[in-house]
Order: structure tokens, then C-alpha cells, then sequence
């Protein structure tokens, strides 16, 4: 990307709260229109990362550079072309929808209007005179979502913008998510679900313990894990045996598993085994898994739980 | 500081107060409430009148009654009795204050010290019965003659004192909690980083909540006044009442304040709200709010110099009440504004953006 600027630069990011150490040496670039994640267990140092490039928090070292420029101190040039979502729904008390959303604008010098078009760009029009206190967990998401973007921001940042919805309301929420990145706009969000970075990023970086383990587009961090296709089919219909000569003659002694329930073949030759459970004309209940995220994400920080 | 902001801001808070019934019912309904108690319990207070049995025919009584085209009858009223021993009874048990009798030329008042402020009302009020008597009957014009005037409003009554004090409490609490709640409900709802996010300045944020407390107090005050001076409860405002919008508005400042630093360093809306209270109701009762100061304890009055609420409170009654005039309160006022700015400089230190 040499001499296009980067929207967002980060390098070598530190932060310590007393004597724990949040960020250790974070550096990362998020390129114009580009989604990119941060993905991490909790406590891995995501919001806190998310926090200074923001302007919320000082870093100890290192530099950040949004739109080409400092977001701490405070910096009023820039706050007008950012969009913020905290964890949290950060409302007014008291309000409807359409009341917060107009609030917001005015504090941006946007015509009250624009409200009401935000209202229906996250599909609120029907709640527009709800208090949020009584609005959904998706529809509180997703007002919020209109209140950072009502001001028409370069950048967005989300964090953790399905934290704690249900499937459908997470679905929901991923369809508006990715409208708002097919306009163009620079996002950057925080997500501790995989299936929810694989869905919306370009690119994702894997965080723990403060440093960033590795990045890159979902499907080449996955491709790079080089892990051996899953090929399973119904119990019963070929022996542990036979599968394993399937499996070729490179294969693991552990590459056949057998529950009871599916026989399972683990192969990095997924050609040669299709084809000869398809000669045995054993393919019922066939299913075939590659790795996912979620594997490079175990892979990487490990499957002790941490709360 | 933007207009937009501040205006944004401002109605953001007003609507956020209007609907929130629980603020409304403790700075405007139970204030009001407070008022129009106290102020029919001791509607009468500033005239007392004492009731008196009038035993047989007391020829002095009935002329007096009868000369002084009803004057009589707003001091006391006259019951007959045939029977001295229930009279005496009744006085004794306290029903009547006073049982007369005249034997001859020599008036009898028979009267209980129970009372010590209503014996010696009976004693000077029949003294000077007989004594005016004495004089209609000398036939000449009386040597000395005396006048009094009272140094307060002429119709200083219980009220003046009672509508100032309470004013002064809901004032106080309106304030202290509304900054107190506001600071502590944003900084939990992370409402505060969101703005810090925004092009607003804090003191946008600082003014539209200062704006909006101004406003509140203002409602406090006209509603005060307005029932205060219906004729049931008799206030009468002295010439630079008007003086006690200034007074209000640093008062509000004052316990905005309070308010202010309850909420930097409170973490939680019910830590909040204790903390405020444990500020705002003991100095309603030694700051003069709830007990006239001209009626408490000595220690009170002592003690009540150190209660920011006393300069609200005898402010307002100076300007309100006492016909004081429009330089009186200006003292109060400075003390305020004093407090105000000590109080903000150190909530500016505590001062946390969030939680963490």
C-alpha cells in the first residue's frame, strides 16, 4: 500500500495499569474502507487497544494516527469524523429513539432530519417514539449504531457490537454491519466471536495478553493454520480399518475416529477419500469441515478458560 | 462551548427530568406538599387568640366587646358558663384559656400557667381592659399613650418564616441531587465517554445542566409564591421579594455543587443518593429550613452558620419577609458564591470520567 496513508496507523502501542501490562507493543494499519477486527479473548487487551486509538485513554508509548492525526489529547478536528459505539448503550435517560438520535445530531451540528433518516437506515422507524429503556437488546444496538453514525463518520468504531444478543438479533445486526461497510466507511470492532470477525472483517488481528499473536484476512489466517480437512459420514458403514486406508498412506494413526454416532477421517487429501467412501457408496450423512477461525484462535491462545 | 450543544444538552436533561416522575415528586409535589401542611397547621400561629368563659354577667367584658366593633373578638372568644367549678375545670384541663368573673368593681381571671406564653397574653390583655375601663371612666384624656410597631412586616406571620425554609430545602435537594444523580447515571451508562467522543465541551455539558437546574429552581420558586400567597395562607411579599431570584439562582449553584462533588465521588446512584442525603436533610433541620432560627435552640443558630442552606434560607426571608432591602441579601449571595467555587474546584480534582 506504499504511498497511500493509512487511515489508521498503530505502532508499538504499550499501556500498563499499575503494575498490569493491558498493551505490549501493538502495531497495526487499517487501510480506507477497510473492516478490520480485533479478536481476542477477554482481557486480551482488545478494548483497551480499541480505547486509545479512540482518544479515550493515554498510551504509556508508542503512536497512533487516525485520519493523520493524534486522537489524544482530545482532539476536536477529529471527533466530528469519527464514529464511536461503546460496549454499552451510552443514552440519555429518559428519551425515545428519535429524541436521542436528534440529540446526538445536534451535538454534531446535524440537521435534526437526519435523525429520522438514521432511524430508518437501522430499521427503527416503527420504535421511533419507544423510551430506549424499552427497547430490545438489538434494537438498542442497533439505535446506537445510528447514534455513531449519524454525523456521516469516516471511521467507525464498534466494540463488541453484538456482545450480548441472541443468534437472530446478531444476524440481524451483521446484515446493517456489512451495508455500513459496503459504503466505504473505515470500521474497526472489537469481537470475541469468530464466526461474527469471519463474517465482517477484511482482516482480523489475534490478540492476547496484550500483544496482537497474528493478522490478516480470515481466510488466509485459517488457510496458514494448515489443518487436515474433517470428513465424516454416518457410523457403521465402512470399519475404522478401511477408512484408514482411505486416509492414504501418509495419514496420522489417529486420522479415524469412531463414536458411534459418525466415523470421522481427518485428511489432507480430501479428493482421494471422497472418491473411495463414494466407490464403498458410503457418503451417507457426508459431511466435510476445514478449520475455521475458531481453530486458529484455540490454536493461538490456547483453550485454558479465563472468564 | 457551542450553542448547538448546549441547547441540545439542555433539552436532552429537561426531558429527561420532566419524565422522571421520582424527581418530580421530591423537588415539587412533597415540597409543596410540606408547604401546604405547615402552612395551615400554623396558619393562625402569629395572632394567638385565647378563649374565655365568661361566668355570670361580666358587665366589663360586654361593653368592651360591644365598643370595639369586633376588634375583641379577633383577640379572644367569649363563651358563657353558669358554673364556676366547671369553668374552672375546663381551664384547668386546658380547653379554655381563661374563666372571668366580676364581683363589684373587682374582675376576677381565673387562668392556668400550663401555657406560659398564653397566661401572660391573658393577664396583659385583661390588665388593659381594666385599664381602659378605669380611663372611660375618669372621663379625661388619657396622659401617655402608647404605640407600637413591629419592626417586621406588620402581618409577620408564621408562614413568612415557613414558605422561605421549605423553599429553601426543596431548592437544596433539587439541586444537589439533580447534579449528584446526573454525573453518577452518565458516567454508569458510560453516557460521559460517549460525549467526551463528541465535539462537545465540557463546559456545554457543565452549562446545559447548570441551565437546567436554574430552570427547575425557578419553577420551585414561582410555585412556592404562588400558593404562599393565596390569602389562606396569608403571605405577604415585601418590597425587593424580586431579590430572591438572585438569592435562589446562587443557592442553586451552591448545592449544584455539593451535588457535584457527592457525584465525582459516588459510584453508584444509590451511594449517591445517601451521600446527599445524609448532606441535605440534617442541614434542612440546623440550617433553618425546617425550625425558624429565631425559634431554635441557641446551638442551632450557633451551629447553622456552618450550613451553606442558612444563607439560602435567611436570604430569601430577609428580602421575602423581613422587608429588607435588596443589598441585605448580598452577603448571603457572596458566601455562596464562595462555596460554589471552592466545592467545584475540588470536584474538578475527584473528578472521573468512568469507572475504571
Amino acid at each position: 500500500m506504499a504511498g497511500v496513508p493509512a487511515t489508521i496507523s498503530v505502532r508499538d502501542l504499550r499501556k500498563s495499569y499499575g503494575r498490569v501490562k493491558a498493551v505490549g507493543g501493538v502495531s497495526f494499519e487499517v487501510q480506507h474502507g477497510e473492516s478490520f477486527g480485533i479478536l481476542g479473548p477477554n482481557g486480551a487487551g482488545k478494548t483497551t487497544t480499541l480505547e486509545i486509538v479512540e482518544g479515550l485513554r493515554q498510551a504509556d508509548g508508542g503512536t497512533v494516527s487516525v485520519l493523520g492525526l493524534a486522537p489524544w489529547p482530545r482532539n476536536p478536528a477529529l471527533l466530528p469524523r469519527i464514529g464511536v459505539q461503546l460496549q454499552a448503550s451510552s443514552f440519555f435517560e429518559r428519551l425515545t429513539a428519535r429524541e436521542q438520535l436528534q440529540t446526538f445530531a445536534m451535538l454534531y451540528h446535524v440537521p435534526a432530519r437526519r435523525a429520522d433518516a438514521m432511524l430508518g437506515v437501522v430499521g427503527l422507524e416503527d420504535q421511533a417514539g419507544t423510551r430506549t429503556e424499552k427497547l430490545s437488546g438489538g434494537q438498542a444496538q442497533r439505535l446506537s449504531i445510528a447514534c455513531a453514525l449519524v454525523h456521516d463518520p469516516e471511521v467507525l468504531f464498534l466494540d463488541e457490537p453484538t456482545g450480548a444478543l441472541d443468534p437472530q438479533a446478531r444476524r440481524n445486526l451483521w446484515d446493517l454491519l456489512r451495508q455500513i461497510s459496503a459504503e466505504g466507511r473505515t470500521v474497526v470492532l472489537t469481537t470475541h466471536h469468530m464466526d461474527e470477525a469471519e463474517t465482517l472483517c477484511d482482516r482480523v488481528a489475534i490478540m492476547d495478553h496484550g500483544v496482537i499473536l497474528e493478522d490478516g484476512p480470515p481466510a488466509a489466517l485459517v488457510r496458514r493454520l494448515d489443518q487436515p480437512l474433517r470428513v465424516s459420514v454416518e457410523s457403521g458403514l465402512l470399519s475404522a480399518d478401511a477408512a484408514r486406508g482411505l486416509a492414504g498412506p501418509g495419514a496420522a494413526p489417529d486420522s479415524v475416529t469412531d463414536d458411534g454416532v459418525s466415523l470421522t477421517i481427518a485428511t489432507r487429501d480430501p479428493g482421494a477419500v471422497l472418491a473411495g467412501l463414494a466407490d464403498r457408496g458410503a457418503l451417507a450423512g457426508l459431511r466435510v469441515s476445514g478449520a475455521t477461525l475458531e481453530d486458529v484462535f484455540l490454536h493461538l491462545t490456547g483453550r485454558e478458560y479465563r472468564g | 462551548m457551542n450553542g448547538g450543544a448546549f441547547r441540545s444538552l439542555s433539552l436532552a436533561m429537561f426531558r429527561g427530568f420532566v419524565r422522571d416522575r421520582v424527581a418530580l415528586v421530591f423537588s415539587i409535589l412533597i415540597p409543596v406538599l410540606f408547604l401546604l401542611l405547615f402552612g395551615s397547621i400554623y396558619k393562625d400561629s402569629g395572632t394567638p387568640r385565647i378563649s374565655v368563659i365568661e361566668i355570670g354577667r361580666v358587665s366589663l367584658l360586654d361593653q368592651a366587646s360591644a365598643s370595639s366593633h369586633g376588634q375583641l373578638g379577633k383577640l379572644m372568644t367569649i363563651t358563657r358558663k353558669g358554673s364556676l367549678a366547671t369553668a374552672l375545670q375546663d381551664v384547668r384541663a386546658g380547653t379554655d384559656d381563661a374563666a372571668v368573673q366580676q364581683q363589684g368593681g373587682t374582675l376576677v381571671v381565673h387562668y392556668s400557667i400550663a401555657d406560659q406564653v398564653t397566661a401572660g397574653v391573658v393577664q396583659a390583655v385583661f390588665a388593659s381592659l381594666v385599664q381602659q375601663a378605669n380611663q372611660g371612666a375618669s372621663g379625661r384624656a388619657p396622659a401617655f399613650q402608647l404605640t407600637t410597631a413591629q419592626v417586621e412586616d406588620k402581618s409577620l406571620k408564621a408562614i413568612q418564616y415557613i414558605a422561605p425554609g421549605l423553599l429553601g430545602w426543596a431548592i437544596a435537594s433539587g439541586a444537589a441531587f439533580g447534579a449528584a444523580i446526573t454525573l453518577v447515571t452518565w458516567r454508569q451508562d458510560k453516557l460521559l465517554r460517549r460525549l467526551r467522543l463528541a465535539p462537545v465541551s465540557t463546559a456545554s455539558v457543565v452549562m446545559a445542566r447548570i441551565g437546567v437546574s436554574l430552570a427547575v429552581a425557578m419553577v420551585q420558586l414561582a410555585v412556592f409564591l404562588v400558593i404562599a400567597t393565596r390569602p389562606y395562607f396569608g403571605l405577604k411579599l415585601t418590597a425587593s421579594w424580586w431579590m430572591a431570584i438572585p438569592v435562589v439562582a446562587t443557592g442553586t449553584l451552591a448545592f449544584m455543587s455539593i451535588g457535584l462533588l457527592t457525584g465525582a465521588v459516588a459510584k453508584t446512584q444509590q451511594a449517591a443518593t445517601a451521600i446527599a442525603n445524609l448532606i441535605i436533610l440534617p442541614m434542612a433541620f440546623l440550617g433553618g429550613a425546617f425550625i425558624p432560627l429565631d425559634y431554635a435552640p441557641a446551638w442551632i443558630r450557633d451551629v447553622s452558620y456552618a450550613m451553606p442552606l442558612r444563607y439560602l434560607v435567611t436570604g430569601m426571608q430577609d428580602v421575602m419577609a423581613r422587608g429588607e432591602g435588596p443589598a441585605s441579601a448580598l452577603p448571603a449571595i457572596g458566601i455562596m458564591l464562595g462555596l460554589t467555587a471552592a466545592l467545584t474546584l475540588i470536584a474538578v480534582r475527584v473528578f472521573r470520567w468512568d469507572d475504571i
